[in-house]
C-alpha cells in the first residue's frame, strides 16, 4: 500500500506558515497514494513560482521547467508515454497569464493531462503583484491604485475551449480537493482543477475566511456536471457564491487516442533500431 | 550544338504555377539521366507578385544555380522586363503572347523571342488558362528536343500526387502536347541546346529540408512539435505526411514556445525529439533553449534562416543568425551549433546531431537557410550516408536498484546517466534552477560553481571527438576560401570555373560551428597565402566568430545580405578582383 510519504522528497518545503500549498500537496499526494500509482509511473511538470517550488518536494518523475510552461512540457511527454500519469502543476500567473495560450489549446486538443492550478489571485513568489485572476480593484505592489482589469474566468475559458473535465477546488479543504484530483487523474482527457488557495503573506483580501464565507459544494446543491449548460452557468457564477466540485465532465477521445500511431504502443517504446528511411526514397526519383 | 548543359528559367506572377511547372521540369530533366539544381525566388504572398524558377541542367555535377538564362519561359510581361538581362546572347524567350507584348523590331537582345498564345491553347486543349504553364513545359520539351514521354510521366505523376481527377490529368498532358508540336511547326530557328538522354541512374532531386526529416526519421526522431514559419515549414509538411508510415508524433501547436517545450517534454521520456523554425521563431524559443541545457535533456532544433531583423523578407535567404543562435537564451551553457552546407550534410548531419544531443544530453542547434531549405539539388543514394545510433547515457533500470542515483552527478566528462520517467529508482528533479547533484535547487558558491563547470566540460569532451573540417581544392591555392552553410554550392561551382581559368583557390567548409574546431583553423591560416571569408550577412559573422575563438582574421570578406545567395559569376569576378 502506497502512502503520502512515498511522493515526499527529503527536501524541506520553503513555503510561509499557513500557505495553501501545504494543503494542495497532501491532497495530492493522497490521491496518488489512493489511485495506488507507484511514483516512478508519475509524472508531473512545474512552471515557476511558489507552487512550482514544490517540485523539489515530490518525489516521482518531476520536471521544473520555466514560467508559463509545465503545460506544453506535459503535453510533450504524455504524447511520447502516454503510459504514465502526467499532472501539469502551475500557478495563477503560470497558467492563465504567461501560459494561457497553452491552457485553451491543450484544452482544445483534450490532451490527457491533469492540470493543477494553484490560484491565490497574485503573484507571490515575485511578491505580491495583480495576476491574472485578482479581483477588479484590488490593490497590489504593481496596481497601487486598485486593478481595472476583470478577473480571467478559468473554468467557463476551460468548459468552452473544449476540457472535458473541469473542477475547482479549495486549498482548505484537503480530502475534498484529493476527491478532485483523483477524478480528474482518473479522467481520459484533459482536466482542469482550479485550486482556490490562501496567500497569508500578500494576499488579504482572499483569505481563509473570505472563501469560508462563499464557498458552497455543487454536489451539495445537486449540480449536473453533465449538463454543459448548467456547467458554464456555475461557473460564470464565480463571485459571491464560489463553486467547489466538478462543474463539467464529458467523454470525447483523448488526442493520443485519436493517433493511428499510438495504438499499439506509446511512442517511448517503439523500436527505433529497424527504421530504413530508403524506402522513402522512391518518391524523389 | 550544346549538349545536356543548359539553364532554363520560367516566371510569372503568383498563382501562375510556377513552382510546380519548375518542379516538373526538374524532375524530367533529372530522370533523362541529367544533374540539376533548381532554385526558385517568390515573395510572401498568395496571389499576385512576381515568382520564378530556375532550373541549371548538365551532365556533370552542378552544385548551385548557374547564369546565363538559355531559355526562358515569360508567362507575363514583367518576366521579360525582370529577366531580360539574365539572358545569352543564343537564348530563346518563349512567351505569353495572351498576356505579354514585345516589339520585336525595338528588342534589343540577340535572343530570340518566341510569341505562343499559352492560355489559348491551353483552353484549346481542354483546361483552363492556369494550364499555361503546362503548354510552355511542352514548347520547352520540343525546343530541346527531348522526348516528351518523359515530360508526359510527370505532368501525370504530379496531377496524381496532387489527388486530381483523370480528366485534369489528361487535358494537362494534352495543353503540353499542344505546346509541343507549336514550337515543332513554328519554330524554324536554330536553337543551340539540345537533350540527349542518358542512362537515369536513379537518381534523386531533394531540398534540403526533405534531407532533414529522413535524416531525423533514420535517426529515430520520432516527434517534432512545430509552428509554421518560412522556409522551415516544410520539414513540418513532409514529417507529417510521413509519420503514419514511420509511427511519427507530429504536432503542429499553438506557438514556437509550446512547441520548444513539448520537444523538450518529449525527449525527457527517452523519444528523439526535434523543433523546426526560422529566426523569429527561434527568438520565441530561446528562454526554452536554455532550460534544455540546464535540465541537460537532449533536443535538437532546426533553424532555417530568412533575411531580418524582424519580419524582414519573409521569403527571401541569408545568413544573419550565427552570432545569434550562438548567444541564444541568457546564461552561459555549452554551444552546439552545426551547419550543414547541402542536400548530403542535411541528411548525415542530423543523425549527427541527434548522436551529439544524446551523448551530451544538450540542445543542438541545426543551422540552415532558405537556399538550402528550399533549393533542389540532384542526389545519388550512395552519398545519404547511414549514421550509427548513440543514445548516450541512458540507465540500465535494473541497476537503479543497486546505486543511489544521481541524474546530475559530477563526472570527469560531464555528462551524468540519465534514467528515464518509468523507470523505477530513477526518481528525480530536472530542474531548470540551479541544483545539486540529485537535482534539488541549490543556490550555495560552491555548489553552483561545480555544477557550471560540470556542464562547460561536456563542451570540451565534445570537441576531442568532433571531425575538423577538410579543405576541398587545389593544396597550393593562392586564395584560402572560409565560409559556412549553403554558400558551399555557389563556392564549388565558382572553383570548377576559376581552376579552368588557371586560378588556385581552395575551400574550407566550416560545418561545426560549435565547439569550434580551434586547432584546424590555426593550421589553415598558418599554410594560406590570402584567406577569404565568403558569408551572406553583413557583418562577417562567421570571421568575428573565428577571431574570438582563434585570435585570427581573414584578409578579406565577401560579403552579400541582399536576400539572394551568391552567384557563381558573381564569386568569380570578386575572387579574381580580390589584391
Amino acid at each position: 500500500m502506497l502512502t503520502q510519504q512515498d511522493y515526499t522528497s527529503t527536501y524541506k518545503p520553503t513555503w510561509c506558515p499557513g500557505c495553501g500549498n501545504f494543503g494542495i500537496h497532501p491532497a495530492t499526494k493522497k490521491a496518488l497514494a489512493e489511485l495506488n500509482l507507484p511514483p516512478h509511473r508519475v509524472a508531473m511538470t512545474f512552471g515557476i513560482g511558489c507552487s512550482s517550488n514544490g517540485a523539489n518536494f515530490f518525489k516521482l518523475y518531476a520536471f521544473h521547467s520555466i514560467h508559463g510552461r509545465s503545460l506544453p512540457v506535459a503535453v510533450g511527454i504524455k504524447l511520447s508515454n502516454h503510459d504514465l500519469t502526467v499532472i501539469a502543476d502551475a500557478g495563477d500567473g503560470d497558467a492563465y497569464g504567461e501560459g494561457v495560450s497553452h491552457f485553451v489549446h491543450t484544452a482544445r486538443g483534450n490532451i490527457d493531462i491533469t492540470y493543477l492550478v494553484h490560484d491565490n489571485r497574485l503573484y507571490s513568489l515575485t511578491k505580491g503583484q495583480m495576476s491574472p485572476t485578482s479581483m477588479k480593484g484590488m490593490k497590489t505592489m504593481s496596481t497601487p491604485f486598485g486593478s481595472l482589469n476583470e478577473p480571467f474566468n478559468p473554468l467557463a475559458a476551460a468548459i468552452i475551449n473544449g476540457a472535458t473535465f473541469v473542477a475547482q477546488g479549495f486549498s482548505g479543504d484537503i480530502n475534498h480537493l484529493s476527491g478532485l484530483i483523483k477524478q480528474a487523474i482518473m479522467h481520459k482527457g484533459f482536466a482542469l482543477i482550479n485550486i482556490l488557495q490562501v496567500c497569508t503573506t500578500f494576499n488579504k483580501v482572499n483569505t481563509f475566511q473570505w472563501y469560508k464565507e462563499r464557498i458552497y459544494k455543487l454536489e451539495d446543491a445537486g449540480h449536473d456536471a453533465a449538463n454543459y449548460g448548467k456547467a458554464l452557468a456555475a461557473a460564470i457564477k464565480n463571485h459571491d457564491k464560489i463553486p467547489i466540485g466538478v462543474l463539467y465532465q464529458t467523454s470525447r477521445p483523448s488526442y493520443h487516442q485519436q493517433l493511428d500511431q499510438l495504438r499499439e504502443k506509446p511512442l517511448v517504446k517503439q523500436s527505433a533500431e529497424e527504421i530504413d528511411v530508403n524506402k522513402s526514397f522512391d518518391s524523389y526519383r | 550544338m550544346v549538349t545536356n548543359n543548359f539553364n532554363w528559367k520560367i516566371g510569372g506572377e503568383a498563382g501562375y504555377g510556377i513552382l510546380s511547372a519548375g518542379a516538373m521540369f526538374s524532375r524530367a530533366m533529372l530522370r533523362l539521366g541529367l544533374y540539376v539544381f533548381d532554385y526558385s525566388e517568390y515573395p510572401s504572398l498568395i496571389r499576385g507578385g512576381h515568382n520564378t524558377y530556375e532550373v541549371s541542367i548538365s551532365d556533370q555535377k552542378v552544385y548551385s544555380q548557374r547564369r546565363p538564362i538559355n531559355l526562358l519561359i515569360a508567362l507575363n510581361q514583367e518576366t521579360i522586363d525582370l529577366h531580360r538581362g539574365e539572358l545569352s546572347n543564343d537564348a530563346v524567350v518563349i512567351y505569353n503572347s495572351n498576356l505579354a507584348k514585345v516589339d520585336e523590331s525595338t528588342w534589343p537582345s540577340s535572343a530570340v523571342l518566341l510569341g505562343m498564345p499559352l492560355e489559348d491553347m491551353a483552353v484549346q486543349a481542354g483546361s483552363e488558362k492556369v494550364a499555361r504553364n503546362v503548354v510552355a513545359l511542352g514548347a520547352s520539351f520540343a525546343l530541346l528536343n527531348a522526348p516528351f514521354e518523359y515530360l508526359r510521366d510527370v505532368i501525370e505523376l504530379n496531377f496524381k500526387l496532387k489527388n486530381k481527377e483523370e480528366n485534369i490529368i489528361k487535358s494537362n498532358i494534352t495543353a503540353a502536347h499542344l505546346g509541343y508540336d507549336y514550337v515543332t511547326k513554328n519554330f524554324k530557328k536554330d536553337f543551340l541546346y539540345d537533350i540527349k538522354p542518358q542512362k537515369n541512374p536513379g537518381r534523386m532531386i531533394m531540398a534540403g529540408n526533405t534531407a532533414i526529416v529522413l535524416g531525423a526519421i533514420q535517426a529515430g526522431c520520432k516527434f517534432l512539435s512545430a509552428y509554421p514559419m518560412t522556409p522551415a515549414s516544410s520539414i513540418l509538411h513532409v514529417m507529417a505526411a510521413k509519420s503514419k508510415e514511420y509511427n511519427l508524433v507530429v504536432k503542429h501547436v499553438e506557438d514556437e514556445i509550446s512547441a520548444i517545450n513539448a520537444a523538450i517534454g518529449a525527449s525527457y521520456t527517452g523519444v528523439r525529439a526535434m523543433t523546426a523554425t526560422s529566426g523569429g521563431g527561434f527568438a520565441l524559443m530561446t528562454e526554452a533553449w536554455g532550460m534544455a541545457a540546464m535540465v541537460e535533456v537532449p533536443l535538437v532544433a532546426v533553424e532555417a534562416m530568412r533575411t531580418g531583423p524582424s519580419s524582414g523578407m519573409p521569403t527571401w535567404g541569408g545568413q544573419e543568425d550565427l552570432k545569434f543562435v550562438l548567444s541564444a537564451s541568457h546564461g552561459e551553457f555549452p554551444r552546439f551549433v552545426i551547419a550543414p552546407g547541402d542536400v548530403e550534410q542535411c541528411y548525415e548531419l542530423i543523425q549527427h546531431a541527434f548522436n551529439l544531443a544524446d551523448k551530451y544530453q544538450t540542445p543542438v542547434m541545426f543551422i540552415t537557410n532558405k537556399y538550402l531549405a528550399s533549393t533542389h539539388k540532384w542526389v545519388e543514394e550512395q552519398d545519404l550516408k547511414k549514421v550509427p545510433v548513440d543514445r548516450g547515457q541512458i540507465v540500465n533500470e535494473q541497476d537503479l536498484v543497486s546505486i543511489k542515483f544521481k541524474r546530475y552527478e559530477d563526472t570527469p566528462s560531464g555528462v551524468s546517466p540519465r534514467s528515464l520517467p518509468g523507470m523505477k529508482g530513477g526518481e528525480h528533479i530536472a530542474n531548470s534552477d540551479e541544483h545539486n547533484e540529485l537535482g534539488f535547487s541549490e543556490e550555495g558558491a560552491e555548489e553552483r560553481t561545480r555544477m557550471m563547470d560540470k556542464r562547460f566540460r561536456k563542451e570540451e569532451a565534445a570537441r576531442k571527438e568532433i571531425p575538423d573540417p577538410v579543405v576541398e581544392g587545389d593544396k597550393n591555392a593562392d586564395i584560402t576560401l572560409i565560409s559556412w552553410g549553403s554558400t558551399r554550392g555557389p563556392i564549388l561551382e565558382a572553383m570548377k570555373e576559376l581552376k579552368k581559368q588557371g586560378k588556385k583557390v581552395n575551400f574550407l567548409q566550416i560545418i561545426y560551428i560549435s565547439p569550434f574546431p580551434v586547432q584546424k583553423v590555426k593550421e589553415v591560416f598558418k599554410k594560406a597565402k590570402k584567406i577569404a571569408v565568403v558569408e551572406n550577412n553583413k557583418t562577417g559573422q562567421l570571421a568575428g566568430w573565428m577571431r574570438e575563438q582563434t585570435g585570427l582574421s581573414p584578409d578579406y570578406k565577401i560579403l552579400k545580405y541582399d536576400g539572394r545567395p551568391f552567384f557563381v559569376s558573381e564569386l568569380i569576378e570578386t575572387i579574381k578582383g580580390l589584391k
